[in-house]
This record gives C-alpha cells, structure tokens and sequence, in this order.
C-alpha cells in the first residue's frame, strides 16, 4: 500500500511549485499585504490546534490545543482585516487630481 | 461527514488560499482575493468543527483569538507593520509547537495510532523544532523592530560555532525522540525543543537593523515550513498546501529584499550587518555642499515641468508622508507632472513604502517601482530625495565600491537634484554619498515633515 507520506510529499513538492508561480505574479507594491495575508493563511493550523483541543476529555494535550486554537485566531483574524485594511487604502488618482 | 468529504472540503479551501494570493496582482483584484482568503479560512474551521466533539472549549478559543486579532488589527499603525507581521510570525510558530505537542501527548485525537509510529515521530521532530525556531526568531526579530530590544547585531566570539553545535544537540536529540519508545520520549523532545528555542534566538540576534526586511521575509517562509510540518504530522494536505504557499512566498520575498540590498542570503544569516562599524568612511577631503532653503526647494518645484520623489524610510520616521502628499496635489494643480519612485528596500519590510504612501492617499498609479521608472530619470526636471540616502548612491555603479552592484535608482540623472536630510551622516552601508556634491544637488537640511511643510506653504 502507498504510504501517506508519499502522497503529502507528493502535494507538498506541487504547493512549492504552485507558490513559486503565483508568487511571482504578485505586485511589488504589495508585498507587504503579502505578508500579512500569508500570515492569516498560515493561521490555517487552527485545524490542528481544533483537533488537540477537539477530544470530549479535557487532558492535558487538549488545553495545549485550546491555547494553539487561540494563537491561530489572532493570525487568522488579525491577518485578514489588516489586509483588508491596507488593501482599502489602495486608490487610483481622484477625479479631483486628474486636471491636465 | 466521511473522512473524505472532509478532504474535498479542504481542497475547495487550499484552492481558495491560492487564488487569495493570485489576486495580489494588482490592487483592484487584491480585494477579492482577500475575501476569498476569508470564505476558505471559514469553510475550513466549519468543516472541522464537523469533526470535533468539544465544540464549547474550540469555540471559546476562536472568540478569545478573534477579539485581540481583531482589536490588534484596527488599532496597529501602518509605520508599525512590520512588528505586527514578526508577532504573527511568531504566533504561528509557538501554535506549531503546542500541535506538535498535543500530538506526542495524545496522538489519538489527531487519528494517529498510538503509540507513535516512526514516521510520524520524524514529522513531529521537523515541526516542532522549524516552530520553535521561527517562534523565538520572531520574538527577537519584534524586539528589535518594536525598539525593545537594540536595533545593533550582537556577536561574540564563536558564534558560528555555538550555533552549529547547538543545531547537532538538537538533531541528536530529535534522533533519540524518533528511537524512542512511548515512555522514554518526553526527555529527548523537551530537550530538542528548547535548544531550537535557544537556537532561534542566537540566529537572530546577530542580524542588524539594515537587514530586518530579510529576516521578516525568511521568518515569514519559516511559519509556512512550520505549518506544512505540520500538515505532514496530522497527514493534512490542506495544512501543507498552505504552508508551503506561505513558504514559498516568504522565500521569494527574502529572494527579492537580498538582491535589493545587494546581500547574498548567507552573509545576512551569518549576520554582523548593520552595526555602527566606523560611522562615515570619508576619504577625508572636504568637500562643499550646495545648500538651500524650503524656499528655495519650493522654486525649483514649482517651476519644474516634471518632478520625481523618492522617498526612505526617513520620510516615514518623520511622519511626513501626509504633507508630501499635500505638496504633490498642490505642484499638480500647477500642472507639474509628479511621480513617486520607490525603491525595494525603502521601508523596513518589502512593499512596505507603498503602503505608507497609500495611507497618505496617495494614488497608487503615480507610485511607481524602481524597475519601470529608471529610465525616467534622464528627463525628469527635478527629483526630490526625502530620508533616503543608500538606494541614491552612485557609488553603486563604481567597481571596488562596498555598494558595487546594488541596484539603486539613479536620481543623479536628473536636471536637478534636491536632497532633504537631517544632516550628513551616512545611511546604513556608511558611505559617502556623492550625489549630494554634485553641482546640480541641492542640500535642503532638516526635519523631513518640516521642510515638506514649509515646501508646500512656498508653493
């Protein structure tokens, strides 16, 4: 049988290419909203950090769980609305400005 | 909801994170993208909350995180970005830590058999200890970006040394956890942990304040690396997936800000860069500077047919990217052509000058990076230099020079050069600037928002 491993490796080396690609097409005007929206995606262990926290006993391994669940939601919402926010400071020339 | 609808589930969500990232190709699309970003994040919590039986202890956790994310989120400045950005980094990587924890704890809940198999014990290893060194990396990188902890590269003697034995007990020990069995494996793990937390911070700590842009992107690729460690441990291909878009994305950044200052990656790792090594290194002649008055600055301006900015980080410093912009609307009104020029490295994170300049409204399509504008500089009438000196040193184009090489923008091509600075000093690289003596500079000295203002009260 096939070893997940395999499999993970297999998606891990594509995402590389995938993130290389799109990557590279971003515009360097925006690298720094980049950053802060690959923050609120790397916020995406919140999946992991729900699955520690996640069991009907509450052990030891599920308050680390609850902690991580915490951390991630800060990235996962604090990177998302400064994103926004930077994002909505983004305008072309006012009609005001357009005079010659 | 079967395991494998789950994972289709995730797919739609990895794709959904992968067109966020497409539509930072221009800023009208970049809005979309951030919201498709926000419908994956969700459709990935809803779809494990499927999965999860403790719903009350996740939920709590998600409105705890949600509200200082949020607050942090609306309150931080944009000048302060690139210390939010480090704490970020930081979050993601302690969150990988306490997974990969969890997970060595109670391997059930994430659906690994217990106790561990070796495979997944290797996993483990490798997110755990990339998350502990991007969680202590990042730590330092904030404090010295936040002015907690000083700016200047710390290095003793040794230091390579102590790293590389530092990183060999961690990997032995990481050895010993994968030989381990399930009673003797809390030891070695604890003790690889830690000496990746020491390890972070000894890493960082001789990196200079010049050099902050690449530490913040490399750190940024190390949270992606974590996150897919961790994918890899949880056999989650939606979490690798996204950390290696993170990751790769970081490296491309930490690609771009290198070349942009002229660095190979190995000398900003290996650190040193950026101390007060002998302020100025002058050749000793002295030699005479044009100087002139904000009035004198506001003539030129106004008399130009097509003006150029580029601003430092100076600029931002003095929080004088408003008035810059009340000045630029004013010489447009006069039918000035104006247009800003900025180079990679003029914040003190990637992109991070455009951002500034768009919070001062300026619009983005007078903003222009350094690639499409070079050219533009021969017959551009004046260029105006605001709190930046390195990115304009033609030294850069002289063989033997410390900068040879660094791609700059070439305001020395202008009819007219105005230089705004607080004083001579030299700029991070500690040269001599000659740009500022030649016959058509003129120096304007003092504070940037000050000058600025004076400019537009001239006009």
């Amino acid at each position: 049988m096939l070893d997940p491993t395999i499999v993970n490796l297999t998606v891990f080396v594509l995402a590389i290419f995938v993130g290389y690609h799109v990557v590279w097409n971003v515009t360097p005007a925006l690298h720094t909203p980049l950053m802060s929206v690959t923050n609120a995606i790397s916020g995406i262990i919140v999946v992991g950090a729900m699955l520690a926290a996640g069991p009907k006993d509450t052990d030891f391994a599920a308050i680390l769980g609850f902690v991580a669940v915490v951390l991630a939601s800060i990235n996962v919402f604090g990177g998302f609305m400064v994103t926004q926010r930077m994002l909505a400071m983004f305008k072309r020339k006012q009609p005001r400005a357009t005079k010659h | 909801m079967s395991v494998n609808s789950v994972a289709l589930l995730y797919l739609v969500a990895s794709v959904l994170f992968i067109l966020a990232l497409k539509g930072l190709s221009g800023p009208e699309t970049a809005r979309r993208g951030n919201a498709l970003g926000v419908i994956g994040m969700l459709l990935a919590v809803i779809t494990t909350f499927v999965i999860t039986q403790n719903i009350m202890l996740v939920v709590l956790g998600i409105a705890v995180g949600g509200t200082i994310g949020t607050l942090v989120a609306r309150r931080v400045q944009m000048t302060q970005m690139p210390e939010l950005v480090a704490a970020m980094h930081s979050l993601v990587g302690l969150a990988a830590v306490l997974i990969a924890t969890a997970a060595v704890h109670n391997p059930t809940a994430f659906g690994i058999a217990d106790p561990l198999p070796r495979g997944n014990r290797l996993e483990l290893f490798i997110g755990t200890f990339v998350g502990a060194l991007t969680f202590s990396g990042s730590v330092i990188a904030f404090g010295k970006l936040s002015g907690r902890i000083s700016g200047a590269p710390i290095v003793f003697r040794g230091q390579h040394w102590v790293n590389l034995l530092l990183a060999l007990v961690m990997v032995g020990f990481g050895v010993a956890f994968f030989l381990a069995t399930r009673e003797g494996q809390w030891l070695p793990f604890i003790v690889m942990t830690a000496t990746a937390f020491l390890l972070g911070v000894l890493i960082i700590i001789p990196i200079g304040g010049a050099d902050m842009p690449v530490v913040i992107s490399m750190l940024n690729s190390y949270s992606g690396w974590a996150a897919a460690g961790i994918g890899f441990s949880l056999n989650n291909t939606m979490l690798i997936i996204s950390g290696s878009l993170v990751g790769s994305s970081g490296a491309i950044l930490s690609y771009v800000m290198c070349k942009a200052m002229n660095r190979s990656f190995f000398s900003v790792i290996l650190g040193g860069f950026g101390a007060a090594e002998g302020a100025s290194v002058s050749d000793g002649t002295q030699r005479n500077v044009r100087s002139g008055s904000s009035e004198d600055a506001a003539f030129l301006l106004s008399n130009a047919e097509s003006v150029m900015i580029v601003p430092g980080y100076g600029l931002a410093v003095a929080r004088a990217q408003h008035a810059v912009k009340e000045m630029a609307q004013k010489l447009t009104d006069k039918g000035v052509q104006v247009r800003y020029a900025i180079h990679p490295v003029a914040g003190r994170m990637p992109g991070h000058m455009n951002v500034l300049l768009a919070e001062a409204e300026v619009p983005y399509d007078q903003v222009h990076e350094m690639e499409d504008i070079n050219s533009e500089f021969g017959s551009t009438d004046v260029v105006l230099v605001l709190g930046a000196n390195d990115v304009v040193n033609p030294l850069a184009h002289e063989k033997g020079s410390p900068i040879y090489g660094m791609p700059i923008l070439e305001a020395h091509k202008a009819r007219t050069v105005l230089v705004n600075k607080r004083s001579m000093a030299a700029g991070y690289a500690g040269l001599d600037n000659p740009l500022f003596y030649l016959d058509k500079t003129m120096m304007v000295f003092g504070d940037a928002k000050k000058v600025v203002e004076d400019i537009v009260k001239a006009i």
